[in-house]
C-alpha cells in the first residue's frame, strides 16, 4: 500500500477485539475508511454494528488491535480520546439530547466548552445547522417538544456544531415513526453529498444502495464481507450475506 | 331557583346561581350516597369535636400573658436588647434580598410578590407588638418593595448573576451583623453565639446546615460513583457510617470531640459550632443518598452523548448531569430539609438554647409554671409556618423548573 493511500484513509481499524467479559463481541475486525467516504453497517441483530463504531470513540473500549482516528492512535490517554471525540460526531438511535436544555443551547453546549468559542459565534454557528436541517423555528424549544424527527436532526446540528472530521450514525433513524425517516435520511444524504465522512449503522437498505459507498455486513462480530452497494445487491459472496439480503429485502 | 340558573347573564341573581353550585357540589362529593354521607357526618362530628375543644382552649382556657411576656426571648434568645437593632437590620436586609429574588423567580408583579410584601403587614397585626416593632415590619416591607424594584431595573441577562451577588454580600453582612466587629465597647460589640437563641438559633441552625451540608453532600454523592477506588470506598465508608448514627450521639461527638480533630493551639470552638458542625456531617450523608438517587436516574445515554461530545468528565457532571440529577431529586431534598429543621431541635439537649431550648428555660421559670401548653402550641406553630413555607417554595419551583422537561 502506497504511502499516498495511507494518508488519505481517516479511520483504520487494525484486528479490533472486543469482549464483553467471556462474551467476545468483535473478532479480529478490520476497516479502513477513506476521507469522505460514506461506509454503511449492516447485520443482523446482535451482531456487533453497535460496539464496532462505538468502538471508535472510545464509547466502548477494545482490548486488542489498534483504532487510529486522523492519525491519532486511540490509546488510553485521555487527551487522545478527547480529541479524537472531538473530530468524530456521533449520532444515537434514541437521539439523547440533553432535556433540560433548549435546542439552542444543546448545539451550543460543546463548541463553547470544549471548543472555547465565544457564545455569540456559536450560536451564529448554531442557527446556520438548525437552517441546514430544516428547523431554525425551534431553536428556543426543549427537545421533549419536537417531534422524533426534528429531536434526530438537532441531534446531527449538535454532533456538526464541533465541525467534526467523521460523523458516526448508530440506526439513526430505528426509534422513528415511518413518516420522519425521510427527513433524516435526507438530511444525512445532503450531509454525505457535502463530502463528510460517515460510518452508518442502518436497516435502510434504500439509503445504503443510494448513498453508501462501500457496505459492510457483519456477522456473530465478524466484518464478513465490504463491497460497493452493486456488489452486496447483486453479487453477495459469503451465504451469511445472501441470507440475511434475503430477510431483510 | 330554576329560572335564576337558566339566566346566568342577570348579575343580580349570581349569588344564588353560586350557591345552588356549591350545593350541587356538596351533594356529589359529601352526599352521593347513604354511605358516603353517613362518612360525612361522622367525619364532621369527629372535626366539629376537636375544634370545639381546641377553641374552647385557645380562646377561654389559655393563658397567653406567657408569650408576650417572653416574645424577645422566643425570638432571640439572650441576645442583648442593646443590639437588637441589629437583628433588625438583618431582617430588612432579608426582606430586600427575598424581594430581589422574587422578581428573579416571578419575573412579573405577580401575586407571590404581593404575599411577600404583605407579610410584614400581616404581622402588624399581631396585638401585642409595640410601635418601635411595627414601625420595623413596615420598613422591612419597604425594603422588600425596594428589593424587588432595583432588581426590575436591571437587564434581564444581568438578574441572576445580580441577585447571587447581592445574596452572597447579605450572607457575609448578616454575619457580620450578628457577630459584632470591633471592640466591646465599639459601635458594634461581638456577640457570642452561645447568645444567639430562640426563633433566630433555629433558622440560622437550619440555614447554614443546609447550605454547607448540599455542596458536602453532593461532592459525596459524586465521590461515591468515582471510578477511583480511594474516593469511593472513603465516601462509602462516610456515607455509611453517618447514616447508621442517630443526630443525638453525633451532637454530642461533636461537642466532646471535635476539638480532638483539629490542630493543636486551633481556637476553642463554640458550642453552637459544634452543634453546626455535627449536624452539617449528618445532613451531607442524607443528602448525598438522595442526590445519589438523581444521579441513577440519569440514563446512559447523556452521559454517552457529552462524551461523544468531546466534554471532560468535570464539564459534562457541571452542565449536563447534575443539573437533571439535582432538579429530580427536589422534592426528596427539601423534604429532607425541612426535617433537617425540626431536627435542629435535638441542640437543645446539648444545652443550646433554640426554640426548643428556649421553651424549657421558659417553663423552668417559676413564673411560668403550667404554661407548657401554650408555650409548646406556639413552638409548633412557628415550626409548622417554616416547613410549610419551604414545602411551598419547593412546590412552586418544581412547577418552574418543570416547564419543557421531557
Ligand atoms: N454492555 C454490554 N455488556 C455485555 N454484552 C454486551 C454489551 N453491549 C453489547 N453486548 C453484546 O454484544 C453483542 C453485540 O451487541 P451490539 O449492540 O454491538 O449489536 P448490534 O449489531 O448493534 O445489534 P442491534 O442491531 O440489535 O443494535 C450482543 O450480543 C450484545 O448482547
Ligand atoms: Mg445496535
Amino acid at each position: 500500500m502506497s504511502e499516498n493511500e495511507t494518508a488519505d484513509e481517516i479511520i483504520i481499524c487494525q484486528d479490533v477485539c472486543k469482549w464483553f467479559g467471556d462474551f467476545q463481541a468483535l473478532k479480529d475486525c478490520s476497516l479502513r475508511v477513506k476521507a469522505q467516504e460514506v461506509v454503511v453497517i449492516i447485520g443482523p441483530s446482535g451482531s456487533g454494528k453497535s460496539t464496532f463504531i462505538r468502538c471508535i470513540n472510545r464509547l466502548e473500549e477494545h482490548q486488542a488491535g489498534d483504532i487510529i482516528v486522523d492519525g491519532i492512535p486511540l490509546t488510553r490517554d485521555v487527551r487522545n480520546i478527547e480529541q479524537i471525540r472531538s473530530e468524530a460526531g456521533m449520532v444515537f438511535q434514541q437521539f439523547n439530547l440533553f432535556p433540560h436544555l433548549t435546542v439552542l443551547e444543546n448545539i451550543t453546549l460543546a463548541p463553547i466548552q470544549v471548543r472555547k468559542m465565544k457564545k455569540e459565534e456559536a450560536q451564529e454557528t448554531a442557527m446556520g445547522l438548525l437552517n441546514r436541517v430544516g428547523i431554525p423555528e425551534q431553536a428556543d424549544k426543549h427537545p421533549g417538544q419536537l417531534s422524533g424527527g426534528q429531536q434526530q436532526r438537532v441531534a446531527i446540528a449538535r454532533s456538526l456544531a464541533m465541525s467534526p472530521k467523521i460523523m458516526l450514525f448508530d440506526e439513526p433513524t430505528s426509534a422513528l415513526d415511518p413518516e420522519m425517516i425521510k427527513e433524516v435520511l435526507d438530511v444525512m444524504q445532503e450531509l454525505a453529498e457535502s463530502g463528510m465522512t460517515m460510518l452508518v449503522v442502518t436497516h435502510e437498505m434504500g439509503f445504503a444502495r443510494e448513498v453508501a459507498d462501500r457496505i459492510v455486513f457483519m456477522d456473530a462480530g465478524e466484518i464478513v464481507e465490504v463491497g460497493t452497494p452493486e456488489h452486496f445487491f447483486t453479487n453477495a459472496q459469503h451465504d451469511r450475506t445472501k441470507l440475511f439480503l434475503s430477510q431483510i429485502l | 331557583m330554576t329560572t335564576a340558573a337558566e339566566t346566568p347573564s342577570d348579575r343580580s341573581v349570581l349569588p344564588i346561581t353560586e350557591r345552588y353550585a356549591l350545593l350541587g357540589w356538596l351533594r356529589r362529593n359529601l352526599f352521593s350516597d347513604l354511605f358516603n354521607s353517613l362518612l360525612t357526618l361522622v367525619a364532621l362530628v369527629f372535626i366539629f369535636t376537636i375544634a370545639r375543644i381546641l377553641l374552647r382552649w385557645a380562646f377561654v382556657t389559655a393563658e397567653w400573658g406567657v408569650i408576650p411576656a417572653n416574645f424577645n426571648l422566643i425570638m432571640r434568645g439572650q441576645y442583648p436588647a442593646a443590639e437588637a437593632w441589629r437583628l433588625w437590620l438583618v431582617i430588612y436586609l432579608l426582606g430586600a434580598v427575598a424581594g430581589v429574588t422574587w422578581r428573579l423567580i416571578s419575573g412579573q408583579f405577580s401575586g407571590a410578590a404581593r404575599v411577600l410584601i404583605a407579610i410584614p403587614f400581616v404581622l402588624m397585626l399581631i396585638p401585642f407588638f409595640s410601635m418601635g416593632t411595627r414601625l420595623n415590619l413596615f420598613i422591612t416591607a419597604v425594603a422588600s418593595a425596594a428589593g424587588y424594584y432595583i432588581e426590575g431595573y436591571l437587564p434581564i441577562q444581568r438578574r441572576g448573576r445580580a441577585a447571587v451577588y447581592f445574596i452572597l454580600a447579605y450572607l457575609v453582612i448578616m454575619l457580620l451583623l450578628l457577630r459584632g466587629v470591633g471592640a466591646e465597647e465599639g459601635p458594634m460589640p461581638p456577640v457570642s453565639p452561645i447568645l444567639w437563641g430562640g426563633l433566630l438559633l433555629s433558622l440560622l441552625l437550619a440555614f447554614f446546615g443546609i447550605t454547607l451540608s448540599f455542596p458536602l453532600g453532593v461532592a459525596l454523592a459524586l465521590g461515591r460513583q468515582s471510578k477511583l477506588p480511594a474516593i469511593r470506598v472513603m465516601s462509602v465508608i462516610y456515607i455509611e457510617f453517618i447514616r447508621g448514627v442517630p443526630l443525638i450521639s453525633l451532637l454530642f461527638m461533636g461537642q466532646v470531640m471535635l476539638q480532638l480533630f483539629l490542630p493543636d493551639g486551633f481556637p476553642l470552638v463554640d458550642r453552637v459550632l459544634r452543634a453546626l458542625v455535627a449536624i452539617t456531617l449528618f445532613s451531607a450523608a442524607y443528602t448525598a443518598e438522595n442526590v445519589r438517587g438523581g444521579l441513577q436516574s440519569i440514563p446512559r445515554g447523556q452521559y454517552e452523548a457529552a462524551q461523544a461530545l468531546g466534554l471532560s468528565a468535570y464539564q459534562s457532571t457541571i452542565n449536563i448531569i447534575l443539573p437533571q440529577a439535582l432538579r429530580a431529586v427536589i422534592p426528596v431534598l427539601v423534604g429532607q430539609f425541612i426535617s433537617l429543621f425540626k431536627d435542629t431541635t435535638l441542640v437543645a439537649l446539648v444545652g443550646i438554647f433554640d426554640l426548643l431550648g428556649i421553651a424549657r428555660t421558659i417553663l423552668a421559670n417559676p413564673d411560668w409554671l403550667g404554661t407548657q401548653q401554650e408555650v409548646y402550641a406556639i413552638i409548633a406553630v412557628l415550626f409548622w409556618i417554616f416547613s410549610y413555607s419551604m414545602s411551598y417554595a419547593s412546590r412552586r419551583l418544581e412547577r418552574r423548573l418543570g416547564v419543557g422537561v421531557r
